[in-house]
């Protein structure tokens, strides 16, 4: 109980609940923005974080994140362009119910069941944590190279348009994370006698050029498109809320638990879950006809889950060092920058600091509540902002936050590489969360892999004779096989009729 | 600030002109480059160091990190600066490393090495749940397997612990890789998978896994030190138990670029001791629970100087440098 107390000490101070309040806001800005992702806000505050102490610097992102979550239907709902992937899910039923005049609705159910599903997932984090801990603790490298085998392949499989897309994408990323000196070797590769390049390809400029950079050559390629938003009055918000919430109380359940579990799988994060999410409401829905008319059955369930996934993905990156989705990626490495390494460890030697994590998750998930409220309001002075103004400001905290990192000009070009890299693959379909994941789950595939074939001397058998690994294992090669076998039993019998049918 | 930038563009415009009418150093603020990332040891260890040379010379001192490369990115920066003492760094053990693996040109004789502020012995850990309650039992089990049965970790290949270890074991007339290497990123996790069975023994310093030992999950066995150490008066040395005479420690110092003028060495040099002396930094050494070392300017040159030949040998007979 006291390491409860001296966490809450740490997070009811001015300084920290002032920052909290500030990020929210920061949160809410970014989400709303269209081509802004809730991943790129975290970006931007790294640089930030550097100068605050960890409890601060962790509620900053903790609380920007799950507000750009949410923030991201605004314009989503309003202008039919998702914020954030994470609201492309719905944006049809949100857009539909603007038409017809009823946006409250829309986003009043978006706000309402997002701080739910966050809360949900923060719960889950709390309660499952500590004993995921003691679990992880029998982690060893056979473990973990499974673990991130699986998530590699979740990314590939589940990730939107074709699994060879997916891959291709996410060879970009593993390609892209074999340079420089840090592999277990300590062999330079791909250098070519460049003292920076032996540093290898930092994450955080490497992001914000696939996402960041890239919507910003868009934007200047594609001009056009601005729309007036409809007028908000703001009233009746909350309104609808509690009968939604009495009509599909399974829905929202439902949407929470799918979404932080999705969240927590390592390589899966809250677009997916809102995907995915979405898909499971419309198959169980007695209505599913209405689904993309302005119905908010759907609403409810994928918004719970996009948040219930932002809480999730803590899972993993807490309790195994492993991020849940690129944000917590960026998040695991601000804890090393902050002396808390991430890992079942951080549990035993400062509890304090988790604590402190879940009770700033909880806060920013009722916070969201209010400040929704008025985001929702201030929407439309937001949303008119000329993107002519918008980009060159986006570009210049683009680069800012890659030249911080290492205080190297070599950051900002490997941002400008990544930005075009990034806008060539979404000109062609080829999504950009597998080359991030590539790119951060690289290292540790190849890092796990080879001490494993170093410790059992070149026997692959190891990789199944602890009994975590082998279970692990199984699963993966039954996530790869699955698919591949449905796909011969659907076209068996379809050979045979096909023929007999014309 | 615009009086700061003035003055910096001031000063560097009369570094430009070949500092024709010379002031006192130091006039304009001071880069120190840290080569590790922020939030870790060597930073803490900048950060404060900095503060407190600021203080004495009455100019910014500027932290800058500058990672990567296994510190050869940050090393070099220090290096390739000007010598005029606007740019120090702090430097690791690994300058006596990195060299002998081919990694770089750069050695310690590219520095003008100011003082060493901190030193780390490294030590012999093994799980609490292992068999091990003694070093000797541990060298008697390692002797009486083949080669190969034992694995450790705690760094990356050919990193200091590596070093450390192969050392121990030339010491103990066993083959240098008598014990598998296993790499790791750093101590934390090759503690963590020896707590999980992964490895054997971790050859790390004790400060690095104090909260383990703590915890009651690792037992430290021996320190790599002539003298045991005083965190942990427990834990005997090398020579008091197997009678090995082989010590290996991490260290930390401030260097500057070499051919630093006379005037102004001296002048950082007293800096850095007073830094050393003040009573922040032996607080803020002894709850980290880093070890205190002094070596000022030609006795820290000659400690780096040794530790690269020792390291050179067991690197070559260990196998870990390049081809030459």
């Amino acid at each position: 109980m006291s390491t409860v107390m001296e966490a809450a000490g740490l997070v009811f101070q001015p300084y920290v609940l002032l920052v909290i309040l500030g990020s929210a806001a920061f949160g809410m800005f970014v989400g709303a923005i269209p081509g802004l992702t809730a991943t790129m806000a975290t970006a931007l505050l790294v640089p930030v974080t550097f100068f605050m102490e960890p409890v601060p610097a962790i509620a900053t992102i903790v609380t920007a994140t799950a507000m750009a979550i949410f923030a991201g239907d605004i314009p989503g709902t309003m202008l039919r362009m998702p914020g954030t992937p994470a609201s492309a899910a719905y944006v049809q039923d949100g857009y539909a119910l603007t038409r017809q005049g009823r946006p409250e609705s829309a986003l009043g159910a978006s706000l309402v069941f997002s701080s739910m599903g966050g809360i949900f997932g923060t719960l889950v984090l709390i309660s499952a944590s500590p004993a995921l801990a003691e679990i992880a603790l029998k982690f060893s490298s056979f473990e973990y190279f499974w673990l991130v085998v699986l998530g590699l392949s979740c990314a590939v499989f589940i990730s939107p348009g074709s699994p060879a897309r997916g891959l291709i994408s996410l060879m970009v990323g593993l390609f892209a994370a074999t340079i420089g000196l840090e592999n277990p070797a300590g062999a330079p590769r791909y250098t070519f006698g460049s003292v920076e390049l032996m540093g290898g390809i930092q994450f955080i400029p490497a992001m914000i050029g696939l996402f960041a950079v890239s919507e910003v050559i868009r934007a200047f390629i594609k001009r056009g498109g601005e729309v007036r938003p409809p007028a908000t009055s703001g009233r009746g918000i909350f309104r609808e809320q509690a009968h939604n919430l009495v009509t599909y109380p399974v829905q929202a359940l439902r949407g929470s638990a799918l979404g932080t579990a999705i969240g927590a799988l390592p390589g899966a994060g809250a677009d997916i879950a809102a995907w995915i999410s979405y898909a499971i409401s419309k198959k169980f829905s007695k209505t599913p006809e209405k689904f993309g008319t302005g119905h908010v059955e759907g609403l409810v369930e994928s918004g719970a889950s996009n948040n219930g996934a932002m809480s999730g993905a803590w899972i993993p990156a807490l309790v195994f060092g492993i991020p849940g989705d690129s944000i917590t990626a960026i998040v695991i490495g601000v804890l090393y920058v902050k002396g808390i390494n991430p890992g079942p460890m951080v549990f035993i030697t400062q509890p304090q600091m988790i604590y402190a994590v879940f009770i700033v998750f909880l806060l920013a998930n009722l916070m969201m509540l209010p400040l929704g409220w008025v985001a929702i309001k201030g929407a439309r002075q937001v949303l008119s902002i000329p993107q002519k103004v918008l980009m060159p400001l986006i570009l210049m905290f683009c680069m800012v936050g890659s030249f911080a990192i290492n205080n190297s000009v070599f950051g900002i070009g490997i941002m400008l590489v990544f930005g075009i890299i990034g806008f060539l693959m979404e000109e062609n379909d080829i999504p950009i969360a597998p080359a991030i994941l590539g790119l951060v789950l690289g290292p540790m595939l190849e890092q796990n892999f080879v001490t494993s074939m170093i410790k059992s001397e070149g026997s692959f058998i190891a990789f199944f004779e602890r009994p975590i690994a082998a279970g692990l294992g199984l699963f993966t090669i039954a996530v790869w096989s699955i698919p591949l076998v449905m796909w011969l039993l659907r076209r068996r019998p379809g050979a045979a009729s096909r023929p007999q049918d014309s | 600030m615009h009086f700061v930038k003035t003055a910096a563009a001031i000063g560097g415009l009369v570094a430009m002109t070949g500092a024709a009418w010379a002031q006192e150093y130091p006039e304009r603020p001071i880069q120190l480059i840290v080569p590790w990332g922020a939030g870790g040891g060597t930073d803490a260890v900048g950060r404060l160091l900095g503060a407190e040379i600021q203080k004495e010379m009455g100019v910014p001192v500027n932290v800058v990190n500058r990672t990567g490369g296994s510190g050869v990115v940050g090393h070099s920066a220090i290096a390739n600066a000007e010598p005029d003492g606007y740019t120090i760094g702090i430097m690791t053990i690994e300058i006596d490393m990195m060299h002998w693996q081919g990694l770089t040109d750069l050695t310690y004789e590219d520095y003008d090495i100011l003082a060493i502020v901190n030193a780390d012995p490294g030590g012999v850990m093994v799980s609490a749940d292992s068999e091990w309650d003694s070093v000797e039992g541990l060298l008697e089990s390692i002797k009486n397997e083949p080669a190969g049965t034992y694995k450790a970790s705690g760094t990356g290949q050919g990193g200091i612990w590596h070093v450390g270890l192969a050392g121990w074991l030339l010491s103990e007339g066993l083959a240098p890789d008598h014990v598998t290497f296993v790499p790791s990123q750093g101590a934390a996790p090759g503690l963590a998978d020896m707590v999980a069975g992964g490895v054997d023994i971790v050859p790390s310093s004790l400060a690095e896994g104090r909260s383990m030992i703590e915890a009651d999950r690792v037992l430290p066995l021996a320190t790599m030190s002539a003298e045991r150490q005083d965190a942990f008066p427990d834990v005997p040395t090398l020579a008091e138990t197997t009678g090995s005479d082989w010590t290996v420690a991490v260290w930390r110092a401030v260097a500057a670029p070499d051919g630093l003028p006379d005037d102004v060495k001296t002048k950082l040099m007293d800096a850095v001791e007073t830094a050393y002396n003040s009573e922040e930094y032996k607080q803020f050494m002894t709850d980290r629970g880093f070890g205190l070392r002094w070596a000022r300017g030609e006795d820290a040159t000659e400690i780096v100087a040794n530790d690269d030949a020792a390291f050179g040998e067991v690197m070559k007979e260990a196998g870990l440098a390049a081809e030459e």
